[in-house]
């Protein structure tokens, strides 16, 4: 058996130095890391975005070699852009995945699915095109922060949602709330610079030195975040 | 899912109707002439109106189809074929190579507007990018028009022969009249195989409703498709510019009203944004015949004077969701 996600050499110049990443099944692997740190640029990669450099394969087929149509199975890719070029339905919007009915109840758009997307709200617009990319049923779901744009409940639906979906799909998914990914991921990858900084067990990495290496912020009193003071770690200096 | 072909039936039923009416239309002159001389009749009908109806068929229909996929590809509602300046480069390609050239076979004519509406389309690129706003999309195609236009005229004022622009008036303001047969022919074979091809490119341009990016992961390669629209739009713009000279705001106009059938949807309204293209086409010829002015009109202001208003009520309603 191969494994579910395979990528070497994932590079692309300038954005992404050679990556490799593996994942023998399905989970829910969380993308951090600063901005600019190449969160996007490492879904691009594994999404065949923008002419990457390296290999990626899905449960051991080349995407690059399947036509759309078969392709669309394999993986699914959602921008950090939640702009839409024409005003569809959101139904219609959502049935470019697939099959739109389950995952526009998933989502909670049941009622909406006949309004044009360019009249949502932004959250809304947010779960129309994450509906998208379920409806693809993927092998490989690969978000640019999901939780963007939800309110408060919709994170923590959408980070259930995700969970299900984990148990079937490799789900990558960059994000910025370093609480809900730790809570909610299996695996935790943490970007900078462009290449994986650190890449382990969430708990572990949230409470471990690198994090205020790698963001400038650490745990505070009552487990809020804060930015590291100047003076108190000599790792915070650079 | 994105491959939905389906042509409306009354739409296909419309432009039957239209193609036919173009044949029969005006009546009264064509039931005198087979009353008199069946022969004679038969004539009119086979090397007049016919040829007439089959250019504003295929004329129509790749202004529409190019401009559907030019709209799906940029993303933006006002991208055609006259307002991004390939009508007009296709128009100074064929002036160069009729009156500078001296070159005025058919084919040599087709080589020259195809030339000119390829070398239109790659400056619009150049000048506004792939995804282009509206403001720059529309300013780069103002540009070309206009330089596209100036050359024009100074091709015809260097041109050799006295009376080039008497001769050019009526082919620049874009005519269907008076072409042969074989003159159809050779604009509606390329014409009808350009829209083919766009229409078989329709689950591409639906998923670029996504944006590049998840058109990208879908496993469409963008770069090729835009270059297969830009070679499609210049041969098919080109060989119908050659034979009937410029005709504007039906490239525009009818994907508009084939979004309309297919939801929104880009793509799947190539096809019926063609339909809908030889209809309007058809129709202006129409009216260009029946128009009570003792003349006939050059189609090119037909549809100008009717597409002109319907662009100002596009930019208005722009104007208004922006909220300025």
């Amino acid at each position: 058996m191969s494994a579910l996600l395979e990528a070497a050499g994932l590079a692309l110049p300038g954005r992404l130095e050679s990556t490799g990443l593996r994942a023998e099944g399905p989970g829910l692997l969380c993308l951090v890391g600063p901005n600019g740190s190449g969160k996007t640029s490492l879904l691009h990669a594994l999404a065949g975005i923008g002419r990457p450099q390296g290999t990626v394969r899905i449960a051991g087929e080349a995407p690059e070699a399947l036509a759309p149509a078969a392709r669309r199975h394999l993986l699914a890719y959602l921008p950090a852009s939640r702009d839409i070029a024409w005003p569809v339905s959101a139904r219609d919007l959502v049935a470019l995945g697939g099959d739109p009915e389950a995952p526009l109840a998933a989502l909670g758009l049941a009622g909406l699915a006949e309004r044009r997307v360019d009249r949502l709200s932004t959250g809304e617009r947010s779960r129309v095109l994450i509906a998208r990319a379920l409806a693809q049923r993927p092998k490989l779901l690969l978000l640019d922060e999901p939780a963007a744009n939800l309110d408060p409940a919709w994170q923590l639906k959408l980070m259930d949602l995700l969970r299900r979906e984990a148990e079937t799909a490799l789900v990558v998914a960059a994000m910025h709330d370093l609480d809900l990914a730790g809570r909610f991921a299996d695996r935790l990858i943490v970007m900078a610079g462009g290449r994986i900084a650190e890449d382990g067990e969430p708990r572990a990495l949230l409470a471990g030195p690198r994090l205020a290496e790698v963001f400038g912020v650490e745990r505070g009193a009552g487990g809020r975040w804060q930015l590291v003071s100047p003076k108190g770690d000599p790792r915070s200096s650079r | 899912m994105s491959g939905d072909a389906r042509i409306p039936l009354p739409l296909l039923a419309g432009a039957a109707l239209l193609f036919l009416l173009s044949l029969a239309l005006p009546w009264t002159s064509l039931d005198a002439l087979f009353a008199r001389d069946p022969s004679l009749g038969w004539a009119v009908l086979v090397q007049l109106r016919l040829p007439r109806a089959v250019l504003a068929l295929v004329y129509g229909a790749t202004l529409g189809a190019s401009g559907a996929a030019a709209q799906a590809l940029f993303a933006n509602p006002l991208a055609s074929p006259d307002l991004t300046g390939t009508t007009s480069g296709a128009a100074l390609g064929a002036v160069v190579t009729a009156y500078l050239l001296a070159l005025t076979s058919p084919l040599a004519l087709a080589l020259g507007a195809v030339a000119g509406a390829f070398g239109a389309l790659f400056l619009l690129l150049a000048l506004a990018g792939p995804r282009a706003e509206t403001a720059t999309l529309l300013l780069a195609g103002l540009a070309i028009s206009a330089l596209a236009g100036a050359l024009t005229t100074l091709a015809l004022a260097l041109a050799p022969s006295p009376f080039a622009f008497y001769d050019a008036y009526e082919w620049l303001m874009g005519s269907l009249v008076d072409r042969s047969l074989a003159q159809a022919a050779f604009a509606a074979v390329p014409a009808f195989a350009v829209v083919l091809l766009l229409a078989r490119l329709r689950p591409a341009l639906d998923s670029l409703t996504l944006g590049e990016e998840v058109a990208e992961a879908f496993g469409h390669d963008i770069a090729r498709l835009r270059l297969w629209i830009v070679c499609l739009t210049a041969l098919g713009v080109g060989a119908c510019v050659a034979i009937c000279g410029a005709i504007g705001f039906v490239g525009l106009v009818a994907p508009i009203f084939a979004r309309r059938l297919t939801r929104g949807h880009p793509g799947r309204a190539v096809l019926p944004a063609a339909l809908i293209g030889g209809a309007l086409l058809l129709a202006a010829d129409l009216v260009t015949r029946l128009a009570p002015l003792g003349r006939t009109l050059p189609i090119g202001v037909v549809t100008a004077l009717l597409g002109a208003p319907f662009f100002l009520s596009l930019v208005v309603g722009m104007r208004w969701r922006l909220g300025r």
